[in-house]
């Protein structure tokens, strides 16, 4: 590795530029990775309230559909006359629920926190490749977000057909109103988050590979890097294609193109369009979306390996397995979008290979799984809330995991393809395991962020409220899927055959509802530690990797002289042979020490 | 005025918990303890509450089977239905045990091994063996899953059935289904979206020699035991055929044209006398009376599953599968497409 002696050279030029900061050079336009990791955390953590408040008010509908309530009115307006849904904001708040939580929220609120946080301060980096960059990564996200969150007032309503947008509903504003403004606002926000994506991303991944400090080899990188790395690589190879798509349906929309429509008639009218097809919005759309599970999930990982092995203080279990299995899980995911499209039409025989890649990752999933539970095995056990969060996600990986070997079984997608069965499986596959992996990341690095100790009471009940309520909401969803109750209907009244599950769609929505109060816990303590918590010591989880080796104040360039250099893994907890259970990276191999 | 109120309320009672917190990081300190520090105490009761959980979601598992088991579908109506439903079983069977192999052993884990001020984990880093086992063991069991996957897929999307399946088009459109017979001559007309007008509701090519015989139906009708052969059309979005009671699922896509087929096994009216059946439609018919609504009777029902606007929720028609005279009789009342015009 090359010599870094001119980083302290460079340090010292910092202090000097940076002498003078504003309140705008500081708070807004920062190129401080921390300060930009924690604009991420704040603007992801308020698009997720708008996204589970969303989901509460569908939830509502759902639940009891011939009821009136108030509350719609008061936020929907002439959406909820009487407190009545309009059938046409009930698929809006389904799409806009499903764009803000997996793009919004779990990509950039969790990928962009605690990589632009992580990646510096555990590879030894006075910040990232480029600050300026880095900046506008956030600030691209920002206005997407202002857009998204605009796109609720039109006229016409946000855009409404699914989260996938799959044209030609979404193409043809005759087709519904939410085809109309709001989709070319949905548009218009993805494609700035889609440059922000990619801005942050090469940040990342030279930041990684050319920035490590002395002795941090590849194999002594903390598992959440390697994560972080590893995402970073799939977002730029995926979401340059979610933008070609986004841009072809743009052609369509505006400029009378036919990528992707053909022979239609809609709302009596015919369209002059020809040759194109939807299947091919299908599959550029999956190609980035099936990576873009993982590059929600790997984070959550890489997070919860750092979280269980901390406070199990114990190596994490096969170290070099658990990074060849998110090297697999990241290949095959490039090679299994497919499985999205097993009724779209697409040759049977494509179904069968998807379906072989598609089941393959079971393995390495298995392996990950079965690795984070020996790490648990003979551990000394801390239940900090990161920890309970931590947990959490393996229980919810495993449960939502299993169910995906059905799903992706072509014969088997069959008969639960587009039911609440798969709704059910990506939920906790997905969304809880990547948001319980958030939490625990803010739980976990919140003293390194804002200098202060979030409350360990408030943050049991949070987690317990939290995983009861998901688990509530989830586990029962999976047999309203088997009942064959289609996902996106408004109402399942004209069906009398689903009656049955009304009683089942009311337990669910009071879980919901349950579960979205207690988050808001969650956000008092964050905001009540953040100005008033106890002061952070240094190394509060007794944890070996380097950001805790720098000040709790923060600086510019995060070591006031030197970068420590790395000697051993980061995993030397509990090793024999030393005074402590834990061994900070920076200090060196003693004599006869065996490193990993 | 209320609203004004409930931003009162609502700052209060942030106030209130924020005083609460404040006493009671006073009283930490007072005893001198940190609060963010896990203590002995801690780990005993969160530990227990893992252990806990655990066992409370393995039983409300099982209560939700037991309870819920009932409103799953009944079984398959159709002839690779059964194929599907035996490869169902066994996945479903090998992922619960999972379930319950390895949610047991992460809870009691956690648990178990809580941590004590006095005690010191076991540094343990890796072991290839046993990662070798949990590596190969799951490769065996899904390769075992893929090629009977793969069997049962390609049985399905490709059945070779002796008998010259049935043509029937069903065509798709904001809010509703048309089914499209091919008639006498087993053959659909050419059809286009441009050669709507008037009548000819599904633009049909009237001039075209096989769409002489071709009818509109409102209602699927099959004979039962005979093959048959759905070819999809969309007029305007992408639909999704779903008759779930088949198994059988192909979404309609404009611009181009899908099919599915299979074989219908069970007539409406036998399914009707099918205990589970008979079980379900008394539970519903309890519940409609109850609300006041007209009771129901079983049919097989085909629905859209695809996102396709705001009637979504109600794009639906039923099937009814009969004998072979009660088809031939109902085709006989049809009138052709070019009857109709």
């Amino acid at each position: 590795m090359a010599s870094h002696d001119h980083d302290n050279d460079h340090a010292h030029d910092h202090d000097h530029e940076h002498h003078v900061e504003n309140f705008w050079t500081k708070y807004i336009f920062s190129q401080d990775h921390k300060m930009i990791g924690k604009q991420f955390l704040i603007t992801g953590m308020f698009m997720g309230i708008v996204g589970v408040f969303m989901s509460m008010l569908f939830r509502l509908q759902l639940a009891w559909p011939d009821q009136k309530f108030a509350i719609l009115e008061t936020f929907l307006g002439k959406w909820a006359p009487e407190g009545q849904m309009d059938p046409n904001m009930y698929l809006a708040l389904v799409t806009i629920h499903g764009t803000i939580m997996v793009f919004f929220v779990l990509t950039a609120g969790l990928s962009g926190t605690f990589s632009n946080l992580l990646i510096p301060l555990q590879i030894g980096a006075r910040d990232m490749a480029s600050g300026f960059l880095n900046m506008l990564s956030y600030w691209f996200f920002a206005a997407s977000s202002v857009i998204m969150l605009a796109s609720l007032f039109v006229e016409t309503g946000p855009a409404s057909g699914g989260w996938t947008i799959y044209p030609p509903l979404s193409a043809l504003p005759q087709a519904m109103p939410g085809s109309g403004t709001g989709m070319t606002l949905w548009l218009v926000s993805m494609t700035l988050f889609i440059a922000g994506s990619l801005l942050g991303s090469l940040n990342y991944i030279v930041t990684i590979i050319n920035l490590r400090t002395k002795g941090m080899a590849m194999t002594r990188l903390p598992l959440t890097i390697w994560a972080f790395l590893v995402t970073a690589i799939l977002g730029v190879l995926s979401f340059p294609v979610l933008l070609s798509a986004a841009l072809l349906l743009m052609f369509d929309r505006m400029l009378g193109t036919s990528f992707y429509l053909s022979d239609i008639m809609v709302a009596g009218e015919l369209l002059h369009n020809e040759g194109g097809s939807p299947v091919l919005y299908e599959h550029l759309f999956w190609f980035l979306g099936h990576p873009e599970v993982y590059i929600i999930l790997l984070p959550a990982l890489g997070i919860t390996s750092e979280v269980i092995a901390t406070n199990s203080r114990k190596p994490i279990f096969g170290y070099r397995a658990m990074v060849g299995s998110i090297l697999a899980i990241a290949f095959l995911s490039f090679i299994v979008w497919g499985h999205h499209m097993f009724i779209t039409g697409m040759n049977p025989f494509l179904g069968s290979v998807f379906t072989f890649t598609t089941l393959l990752i079971a393995i390495p999933s298995a392996v990950k799984a079965f690795n984070y539970i020996t790490t648990l095995w003979k551990g000394n056990i801390q239940f900090t809330p990161a920890m309970l969060f931590s947990i959490g996600l393996v229980s919810t990986f495993v449960a939502g995991g299993l169910t995906g070997i059905i799903l992706g079984d072509s014969a088997l997608d069959i008969n639960v393809h587009d039911t609440y069965f798969v709704v059910a499986h990506f939920h906790i596959v997905m969304g809880l395991s990547a948001i319980f992996g958030m939490f625990a990341g803010v739980y976990h690095w919140f003293p390194k962020m804002y200098r202060r100790m979030m409350n360990k009471g408030l943050g049991y009940l949070h987690f317990w409220l939290t995983f009861i309520s998901a688990y509530g909401v989830f586990f029962p969803m999976h047999f309203t899927g088997l009942a064959g109750l289609p996902r996106r209907y408004y109402s399942n009244a004209e069906f009398p055959i689903f009656d049955e599950l009304q009683d089942i769609n009311v337990i669910i929505s009071m879980f919901a509802i349950l579960g979205g109060i207690a988050q808001l816990i969650f956000i008092f303590n964050f905001f009540y530690s953040m100005w008033r918590g106890p002061k952070a010591p240094q190394n509060p989880w007794r944890s070996n990797t380097l950001e805790w080796t720098t000040p709790v104040e923060h600086m510019h360039g995060n070591w006031p002289g030197e970068i420590p250099s790395v000697h051993r893994w980061p995993y030397d907890y509990s090793k024999p042979g030393h005074d402590e259970d834990f061994v900070p990276q920076s200090t060196p191999l003693k004599e006869g020490e065996v490193g990993h | 005025m209320t609203g004004l109120l409930m931003v009162v309320v609502l700052f209060l009672a942030v106030f209130a918990a924020a005083q609460i917190m404040r006493i009671y990081e006073l009283s930490a300190k007072a005893r001198q303890e940190r609060e963010y520090e896990v203590t002995d105490k801690d780990n005993n009761t969160q530990g227990r509450y893992m252990l806990l959980f655990g066992i409370g979601l393995l039983v409300s598992f099982v209560w939700m089977m037991m309870t819920w088991g009932e409103v799953m579908l009944p079984k398959p109506s159709s002839l690779h239905g059964v194929e599907i439903d035996r490869l169902w079983d066994i996945s479903m069977g090998l992922i619960i045990f999972m379930f319950f192999l390895v949610q047991p052993v992460l809870f009691y884990f956690a648990y178990k091994y809580r941590g004590r001020k006095d005690n010191q984990a076991t540094y343990y880093e890796h072991n290839n063996r046993l990662e070798f086992i949990w590596t190969i063991v799951p490769a065996i069991a899904l390769a075992v899953l893929i090629i009977y996957g793969l069997t049962t897929w390609s049985n399905v999307m490709n059945p070779d059935s002796e008998e010259e399946p049935m043509v029937v088009e069903l065509y798709a459109q904001q809010f509703k289904w048309t089914a499209r017979y091919s008639g006498a001559d087993n053959t659909l007309g050419f059809a286009n979206v441009r050669l709507i007008g008037g009548a000819n509701t599904v633009g049909v090519d009237t001039t075209h020699a096989n769409s002489a015989d071709d009818f509109l139906a409102t209602e699927i009708h099959l004979p039962v035991g005979r093959p048959v052969l759905f070819k999809f059309r969309s007029q305007d979005v992408i639909h999704s055929a779903y008759m779930p009671h088949f198994r059988a699922q192909m979404n309609c896509v404009p611009g181009m044209e899908t099919h599915f087929q299979f074989t219908p096994t069970v007539t409406t009216a036998e399914i009707r006398q099918d205990a589970d059946v008979q079980g379900k439609v008394e539970r519903i018919n309890a519940i409609r009376q109850a609300k006041g609504l007209e009771l129901y009777n079983y049919d097989y029902i085909l629905l859209c599953n695809k996102i396709c606007g705001s009637a979504h929720y109600n794009m639906q028609m039923n099937i009814v599968v009969e004998t072979q005279a009660e088809y031939d009789a109902w085709v006989k009342e049809q009138k052709t497409i070019a009857e109709t015009l």
